[in-house]
């Protein structure tokens, strides 16, 4: 009974290092090191033909001396030429699957393509499945597996990544470390020779541990292939896509004004927009869309509400909304009315709701559920989340501390900005409405207490407004155009 | 370039208006004489270019006359532009168009890569289009609304809505000339096509000038 080959790949039952080491500088120990530190469950075997034991793992002479079928994975770390015995030593233990870290193949020359060509020659021949050459490894964190040469591990998460440069898998991760909304799979596919970033987008579509993902490519060899391959998998779920190596291109100018104009970049933005995947300019901008589609539910509608304890956010969320396709509505009256009754009249009594420091113990809670539940609204921002636990981390280490017994404020402040996250996450369950929160204070202030509640519900806070206006905005474009596919 | 040819502005626009793209009302004329009795039975003010399938690039070359209203202006051009042939144009004729008014001028057309195969493309026209560069393209086969995205795509709502006395663009029509380009574009033997200026007349798409350019010579 055989399994899909990436199964092999990211759920393997066993795994063996070849080409570990002892030297903590080379690759061979840093991904012996990360699969262990990383707790994967299964077997753990590591190859090196001269030493006894690495990180208390014995070292077998060869990949063929792990016991049959122990194994589904290897990882292997060895110079380019070593590869090919590796892979058969595999093989023959019943390994399905090689992820090859090792450089030296297509990207250094002529000789190192055809290196790879034989090489992916002899993984079809022996039934195995290859990624890479030239990769940094893969994470799958329902697997407990850390399988790569670089940092970091991980928080388990719902986004997956599959990505044509191996930093910028990790610059994912590091936003994801970093925010508290974590990754299921992530990989980089190297030199793609076998696997591209669009067959592990396939994988992820399927896999029930990934809400969304986000991809890096440069290259599209075929754009019709790959626009129907990402069509598939947008349909599936939410695919943020970023593309490096934008060139300009005018080779012909000379037949047509439309050649002329018609440069790469240009047309891989139309393809893409028909294809259903989420464009975004920057890593930065994609991890926003991916943590926004991994974590809240998609608008069923543009109109948006911003709600803003403080007033220069709001003007700045709506400045956003104003140059998207996001609709910043009137207020309605009976949403008004019933502010009214909640505030003084002081609050801004339009669309951004500034509550103007009118606000006592419950309103903001209050307020986040009223508009949330009103029918004309679709998405709401929530803006000024921490202030409270801002000012209580001020006066807790300041010199007042005791003397003026601000513990029970401090306590009171941090309980709030608690209560207000809670109350954006509960308000979004109940209603299945977006409800973005944004505070710089998530990078800045992280364990403040609106922050870092929201990071433990396993929500994303938006490091500003227009960022989550941005979010928002590839939110309602991938749910318009489902409505459109799915009709 | 080798094994590419072009069709004439004449050829290129019959083409389109048989996949439905609405065209300049058109005459071809063989001489001052023809070229007086088309403008007569088109009416009003028309334009008289010189016409042939080595002609890619009239404007640049002057080979265009526009707003001509009376009769001796269409046949005194129409004797400038005949002695203005060089051997290297080849075959030539006079055509003869309505002069289409409108301020909103785009840019459509089909173009293959090996890259992408064939796309779609929609963007600002005029003799600017490629200075200024604002373009959305489509993978083609194209549905109607991936052509309704392109025009919204494009992002600029002011230029779809009423604009100095002229009605709103009429949205529906200009889908329904893009449908149609696309499936011109997509057809045996075209390797690409430019339609520039493609003009809102009373808030519909007309195609002024266009040239196709076709894979065999």
């Amino acid at each position: 009974m055989s399994r899909p080959p990436l199964d092999l790949l990211f759920n393997p039952q066993g795994i063996v290092v070849a080409g570990a080491s002892t030297h903590p500088g080379k690759f061979g120990f840093v991904a012996l090191h990360n699969v262990l530190a990383g707790g994967f469950d299964g077997p753990v075997f590591a190859t090196n033909p001269d030493q006894p034991s690495i990180l208390g793992v014995e070292a077998l002479a060869s990949v063929a001396d792990i016991p049959e079928g122990a194994a589904d994975l290897v990882f292997v770390c060895t110079p380019p030429h070593t590869c090919s015995e590796i892979l058969r030593s595999a093989a023959s233990r019943g390994v399905g699957a090689a992820f090859i870290a090792s450089g030296g193949f297509r990207e250094a020359g002529s000789e190192g393509a055809r290196a790879e060509e034989e090489l992916v020659q002899l993984a079809r021949s022996l039934g195995m499945v290859v990624a890479g050459p030239n990769g940094q490894g893969l994470i799958s964190n329902p697997a407990k597996l850390a399988a790569q040469i670089v940092a970091p591990i991980p928080p388990p998460g719902p986004i997956a990544v599959a990505s044509q440069s191996g930093n910028l898998v990790s610059a994912f991760m590091n936003y994801a470390a970093q925010s508290g909304v974590g990754v299921s799979r992530a990989v980089s596919a190297g030199n793609a020779a076998m696997l591209g970033v669009v067959d592990y987008l396939g994988w992820f579509a399927g896999d029930p541990h990934t809400k969304a993902m986000a991809a890096y490519v440069e290259g599209v060899e075929d754009g019709p292939a790959f626009a129907a391959d990402i069509k598939r998998v947008a349909a599936a779920k939410p695919v943020v896509l970023v593309k490096g190596g934008t060139t300009p291109r005018g080779a012909q100018a000379a037949a047509s004004h439309t050649g002329a104009l018609a440069t790469d970049d240009r047309i891989f933005d139309g393809m893409v927009r028909q294809s259903g995947a989420v464009r975004a300019q920057t890593i930065e901008e994609a991890y926003d869309a991916v943590a926004a589609f991994a974590t809240q539910p998609l608008p069923a509608g543009p109109r948006t509400v911003v709600l803003s304890s403080a007033g220069g956010w709001g003007v700045i969320a709506a400045d956003a909304l104003s140059k998207s396709k996001l609709e910043l509505i009137p207020l309605p009256a009976d949403l008004k009315e019933a502010i009214d009754g909640l505030v003084p009249p002081r609050w801004s009594r339009s669309n951004p709701i500034d509550l103007a420091g009118g606000e006592s113990r419950d309103t903001i809670p209050e307020v986040i559920g009223l508009v949330a539940d009103h029918p004309e609204v679709e998405a709401v921002i929530y803006l000024g989340m921490g202030i409270q636990a801002n000012t209580a981390s001020h006066l807790r280490s300041g010199p007042y501390f005791e003397a003026a017994e601000l513990a029970r404020i401090c306590e009171y402040h941090e309980r709030q900005d608690s209560r207000f996250a809670h109350a954006a996450a509960d308000a979004s369950a109940r209603t299945g409405k977006p409800i973005l929160a944004a505070t710089e204070l998530g990078i800045t202030q992280p364990d403040n207490a609106g922050p870092a509640t929201l990071a433990a519900q396993g929500s994303y806070c938006f490091p500003s407004a227009d960022r989550a206006v941005r979010a928002l905005h590839h939110l309602w474009w991938y749910a318009r155009w489902r409505k459109r596919l799915l009709g | 370039m080798f094994g590419v040819g072009v069709l004439s502005e004449f050829e290129s626009k019959q083409l389109l208006a048989r996949h439905g793209v609405a065209v300049s009302r058109d005459k071809l004329a063989n001489s001052a004489d023809e070229a007086v009795a088309a403008a007569v039975e088109i009416g009003g003010p028309v334009a008289v270019k010189l016409c042939g399938s080595s002609l890619a690039h009239k404007s640049e070359r002057g080979l265009v006359r526009l707003g001509l209203d009376n009769s001796s202006a269409v046949r005194s051009a129409a004797d400038e532009l005949l002695a203005a042939a060089v051997e290297d144009d080849g075959e030539v004729a006079l055509l003869v168009s309505e002069m289409v008014a409108g301020y909103r001028e785009f840019i459509a057309g089909v173009v293959h890569t090996e890259q992408f195969d064939a796309a779609l493309m929609l963007g600002l026209g005029g003799v600017l289009a490629e200075a200024v560069g604002e373009a959305v393209f489509r993978l083609l086969p194209v549905s109607e609304a991936d052509c309704k995205d392109m025009i919204e795509d494009l992002d600029i709502p002011a230029l779809m809505a009423p604009l100095r006395g002229e009605p709103a663009v009429d949205q529906g029509a200009l889908v329904d000339s893009l449908l149609g380009l696309a499936h011109a574009g997509g057809g045996e033997g075209v390797e690409a096509i430019d339609v520039n200026p493609l003009v809102i007349r009373d808030g519909l798409p007309v195609a002024v000038d266009a040239l196709v350019v076709t894979t065999g010579s």
